[in-house]
């Protein structure tokens, strides 16, 4: 096969990979830190690309200009969400929280598909047909920029989880709970400020997917296991292992689709969870449990 | 969980078995006897989940797995290779069971429990699903179109009372199921499980094999249920019969109606037909059931853990126990 293609075709998954990348950091730093996991994760994700696309048809808001509303308006929702709802019904089975989190996801996306109807909707932005030139291959610009945005968010979360005392406490509560309540954390008000966190992410993601993909009501669908996958393979809770998944993901469909073919090119991304919940659960940098 | 244990009355059984064959006479309208085809169906489905999900504690996100393969086991051999959907229906059953057992085995043998098994049977009917889109045997994403040939022996009634008898049979038969489950050591052995798997161990029993053996049962009727759906509605396509929204909808009328309960899916069923022909009747807009489904089922988890069963369980005398 023509060394082009293949060029073409690895640049574009790690294009995609940045993306999914950005959506799996919030699904694991909610696991990590609240145990739980997040199965409205991919709803939540096509709640804040409808508010990207009001934003720009109804009030003309370019979808980057988006980030400075759309994170703080998720972290938002996130925390009251959580104190709201989650964190009543999150000490009891793990399978309670995760059919709350189903709820919740059929709810928002039926509750969508009444305001907005099943079509799939796209936007048109002034920079959305612009081509770059990377090696010897054409990236649409949207692409190109979503993936270093999305990097560059992904290295700040980082960073706060390091440098900042919020993001201490979040660690120190991840790691011991109990422990973290002695040193003086408000450890509901941590879960509360993670779970924003992660949907905040998600609100980054919407802004940078806006320009370069569709939204619908079942968008969610898409990149629900998709981040699971990432999750799950690089380890439930880890920050690393979510870049890393994030990206090996990308490639997994770009190449998939080359050479499977569309339809049978999906495959891989479910058998690549299968697999790693099959063999090696703890992912590939998470913490054997 | 006491009511959960306490086995229903033969009395109930016969009301409830009375009321469902008199109900097509009463409303023999096509619109009221399609209502209760539907409800039956859903409640027979949901009943495939409620015996793995409810009974045993694993509950699963993926349970269109075995729905779709008995979907596309009988349909298959019906176009492709002329045999009677009469053979359809077992055949259905058996390649239901198949999936299960082979996912219960690969999954317990790995030890996934609680989230993580529900995780993983989604990805297994995606898995499914990818594959009934991309296959020729199946039709790929066009889907297979079941002519129509009207006759008792091809499975295709000319009324529609047809339908409800054999789907009010298949039902009665998973509600026998369910309350055989309720009442043998078996089904004590899946509620230990359920309740707490190491003591359940502890106690002696065979976790793996008691757990493989209900996925092998679900699914069976999952995959029966998926041959009854093909006939009635003559066709089938890889989005309809292995789509994410089955599975919810299975676990959706069991967890609403009462996980773990004889009549739970029954109840959630009928309730799930009610809103969906209500809400299309006032309105045109798309969605508000479901919508209001998923509020129930976040409402359930948090106030009413044995769901809407218990309602009546609360007003009726408690357990008069009769072993």
């Amino acid at each position: 096969m023509d060394a082009t293609i293949l060029a073409s075709a690895a640049i574009n998954g790690l294009l995609l990979g940045g993306i999914y990348t950005l959506v799996a950091s919030g699904l694991t730093l909610i696991y990590g830190v609240l145990h739980i996991i997040n199965f409205a994760h991919g709803s939540m994700l096509m709640l804040a690309m409808f508010g990207v696309f009001y934003l720009l048809t109804l009030l003309g808001i370019d979808p980057y200009l988006s980030l400075l509303i759309m994170v703080p308006a998720m972290f938002v929702l996130g925390y009251v969400l959580y104190k709201g709802l989650i964190g009543r019904l999150s000490s009891g089975k793990d399978e309670n929280i995760l059919l709350v989190t189903l709820g919740l996801s059929i709810l928002i996306e039926n509750l969508a598909l009444m305001f907005f109807k099943g079509d799939s909707r796209t936007i048109q932005v002034s920079y959305s047909d612009r081509m770059v030139e990377l090696g010897s291959t054409l990236v649409p610009l949207p692409k190109l920029i979503s993936f270093v945005v999305a990097m560059v968010i992904c290295i700040a979360l980082g960073l706060f989880m390091r440098r900042t005392d919020i993001g201490r406490a979040i660690r120190a509560v991840a790691k011991e709970r109990v422990g973290a309540r002695l040193v003086g954390i408000d450890v509901e008000r941590i879960y509360a400020i993670s779970y924003g966190i992660g949907l905040a992410t998600l609100g980054a993601a919407a802004c940078l997917l806006m320009p370069i993909f569709y939204v619908s009501p079942t968008i969610g669908h898409v990149f629900v296991l998709v981040a699971f996958t990432v999750v799950v393979l690089g380890g439930m809770g880890s920050f690393l292992g979510a870049v890393i998944g994030g990206l090996i993901i990308g490639l997994t469909e770009s190449f998939g689709g080359l050479f499977l073919g569309e339809s049978l090119g999906q495959i891989g991304i479910s058998l690549i969870f299968i697999l790693i919940l099959l063999f090696r659960p703890s992912g590939l940098f998470g913490a054997r449990q | 969980m006491n009511s959960t244990l306490k086995p229903v009355p033969w009395k109930l059984h016969l009301a409830v078995l009375a009321v469902a064959i008199a109900f097509p006479f009463v409303f023999p309208s096509n619109f009221m006897v399609n209502f209760g085809v539907l409800a039956l169906f859903y409640a027979f489905i949901g009943q495939s989940w409620n015996i793995a999900g409810g009974f045993a504690g694993q509950l699963s996100f993926g349970h269109v797995a075995f729905f779709g393969v008995g979907a596309y086991a009988s349909t298959i051999l019906q176009i492709r290779f002329g045999f009677s959907p009469w053979v359809g229906l077992p055949a259905a059953a058996i390649a239901g069971a198949l999936v299960g057992g082979i996912i219960a085995v690969l999954s317990f043998r790995a030890g996934l429990k609680g989230s993580y098994f529900a995780l993983i049977t989604l990805a297994f009917a995606e898995v499914l699903r990818i594959i009934a889109n991309s296959v020729d045997i199946t039709g790929g994403g066009l889907g297979m179109l079941i002519p129509m040939k009207p006759g008792a022996a091809n499975f295709q009634f000319a009324e529609r009372t047809g339908f409800y008898f054999l789907i009010l049979a298949l039902a009665a038969g998973s509600v026998a199921l369910a309350e055989w489950l309720r009442r043998s050591r078996f089904g004590a052995q899946l509620a230990a499980i359920r309740e707490n798997e190491d003591s359940a161990k502890a106690l002696g029993i065979n976790v793996f094999n008691e757990k493989v053996k209900v996925m092998l049962l679900s699914g069976a009727i999952g995959g029966m249920g998926g041959c009854f759906f093909a006939q009635y509605f003559l066709y089938i396509d890889p989005l309809i019969v292995f789509g994410t929204d089955k599975s919810v909808e299975m676990l959706l009328v069991s967890m609403i109606g009462g996980a773990g309960t004889v009549y739970g899916p029954l109840v959630g069923a009928v309730l799930l037909a009610l809103v969906s022909d209500g809400t299309r009747a006032l309105t045109q807009i798309q969605g508000l059931s479901l919508a209001l489904y998923g509020a129930l089922l976040v409402v359930i988890i948090a106030y009413l853990p044995n769901g809407l069963i218990d309602l009546f369980g609360r007003w009726r005398k408690p357990a008069r126990g009769k072993r």
